[in-house]
């Protein structure tokens, strides 16, 4: 049978291309003119080539700030995931535990980031934050704004409460639209607590667990304001993530043409990363 | 349908629109020293900062595009299948996997070979003929 063609509904997504256009495709373009130009302001550009890209690629600078980050990705993706599901295994599935959950997940993916940065800023202090004051008596050297260490886990905590909820909220969701006669089977099959988590929870919730583990990753890998508001990208440069990188460069430095290297190749791997994992989402669909 | 359709026209037209545009664009260069300057601005004092080579750059991704779109007038449905990745693809998902690759064949050569990106050129051509062949 021949495919019906409709060639009008092109139109329908005319709006979005616009859109598109101007959110995402025209500062795309002009990120990639400014990365092969020089400026020196006033809108005169000089042709470098591949210049910057060299330089950002032989730079000990990106590479620094580009490891942090995959650290700190790899560092959420373990914490954030196994907790997550934990926590998810663990909420009532009925009775008003439900909506004082779900509501109690949902409240720190309300705040806003900078607002987040800020809580964390003031409670990790050791003069007047909750946090910091209370290891501080409890003899606890804690200080993130002089120890390195400190500012990560601060850093680290701070995006862990943030961000575990949506993992949390996701992985429920999954476990929730299981129907009952699983667990029913695996009963009278005697199956343990660890094989009905192994065998029926963890398959069905893959599909949930995998938009989780790429929103996670794609959100901890772009990281900017948490640690920008609690730690500035310090002390020295030890929580200086890309994007704050980036911003320094670009903003701070008025260094258009290598924050503009930069950014390229920050989205392509982001790019690359996506596409990773969205073929991962989709062929896992197209087996089942 | 799909044999009958006359794909020749649209890729000419395509093709024709695409050189004229870019002798278009090179005819807004400046002269430096009696000949064209194609590192010049393109436009002086546009925020956009546009240069011939990078304006080609897109022109050339659009000029793909638009290729593929006559590829799917001549032969619709995007010829999906099972490459040596194990999982289908599309005319769309190759051309996407060969530009995402080239992009990084490109960096890969900057950052461990040097400047000159004529081989790194070829040799992204040569894998984007790997890529539509076999993924």
């Amino acid at each position: 049978m021949e495919k019906t063609w409709n060639n009008k509904a092109w139109f329908m997504v005319l709006p979005v291309l616009i859109l598109v256009a101007f959110s995402a495709l025209i500062p795309l373009m002009t990120v990639v003119n400014y990365s092969v130009q020089d400026t020196f302001g006033n809108n005169v550009f000089f042709w470098v080539g591949s210049e910057w890209f060299e330089e950002m690629l032989t730079s000990d600078r990106f590479w620094e700030a580009m490891g942090r980050n995959l650290i700190f990705s790899a560092i959420i993706l373990a914490i954030e995931i196994p907790l997550g599901i934990f926590i998810a295994l663990n909420m009532p599935k009925s009775g008003w535990g439900v909506p004082v959950c779900l509501v109690l997940m949902a409240l720190p993916l309300l705040i806003p980031w900078n607002v987040v940065g800020t809580i964390w800023q003031v409670f990790g202090r050791v003069d007047i934050g909750l946090l910091g004051y209370t290891l501080r008596q409890l003899g606890i050297d804690y200080n993130y704004v002089n120890d390195p260490f400190d500012a990560w886990v601060t850093v680290i905590v701070m995006d862990v409460w943030h961000w575990t909820s949506l993992v949390v909220l996701l992985c429920y969701a999954g476990l929730v639209s299981i129907p009952d006669a699983y667990y029913q089977a695996a009963k009278i099959d005697g199956a343990s607590r660890w094989a009905i988590f192994r065998y029926i929870q963890l398959p069905k919730m893959n599909r949930v667990l995998l938009i989780a583990v790429l929103l996670r990753f794609m959100d901890s890998f772009m990281i900017y304001t948490e640690p920008f508001v609690v730690t500035g990208g310090g002390p020295g440069n030890s929580t200086t993530f890309l994007s704050i990188d980036l911003v320094k460069m670009a903003i701070g430095q008025f260094d258009l043409g290598p924050a503009a290297a930069m950014s390229i190749i920050y989205f392509l791997i982001v790019l690359l990363f996506s596409w990773v994992f969205y073929t991962v989402m989709t062929n896992y669909d197209a087996e089942k | 349908m799909t044999a009958t359709r006359r794909w020749q026209i649209p890729l000419v037209v395509v093709l024709v629109l695409y050189g004229v545009v870019a002798w278009l664009l090179a005819m807004q260069l400046p002269l430096k020293d009696g000949e064209i300057d194609w590192f010049a601005s393109l436009f002086p004092g546009g925020w956009m900062a546009w240069s011939f080579p990078s304006a080609l750059f897109f022109l050339t991704i659009l000029l793909l595009l638009l290729l593929m779109a006559v590829w799917e007038f001549a032969s619709p449905g995007g010829n999906p299948r099972v490459g040596v990745l194990r999982f289908e693809t599309t005319r769309g998902d190759r051309l996407f996997v060969s530009l995402l690759g080239s992009a990084f064949i490109h960096l890969a050569w900057l950052g461990l070979v040097g400047p000159s990106l004529w081989w790194a050129l070829a040799l992204s051509v040569v894998y984007a003929i790997g890529v539509f062949r076999y993924v």
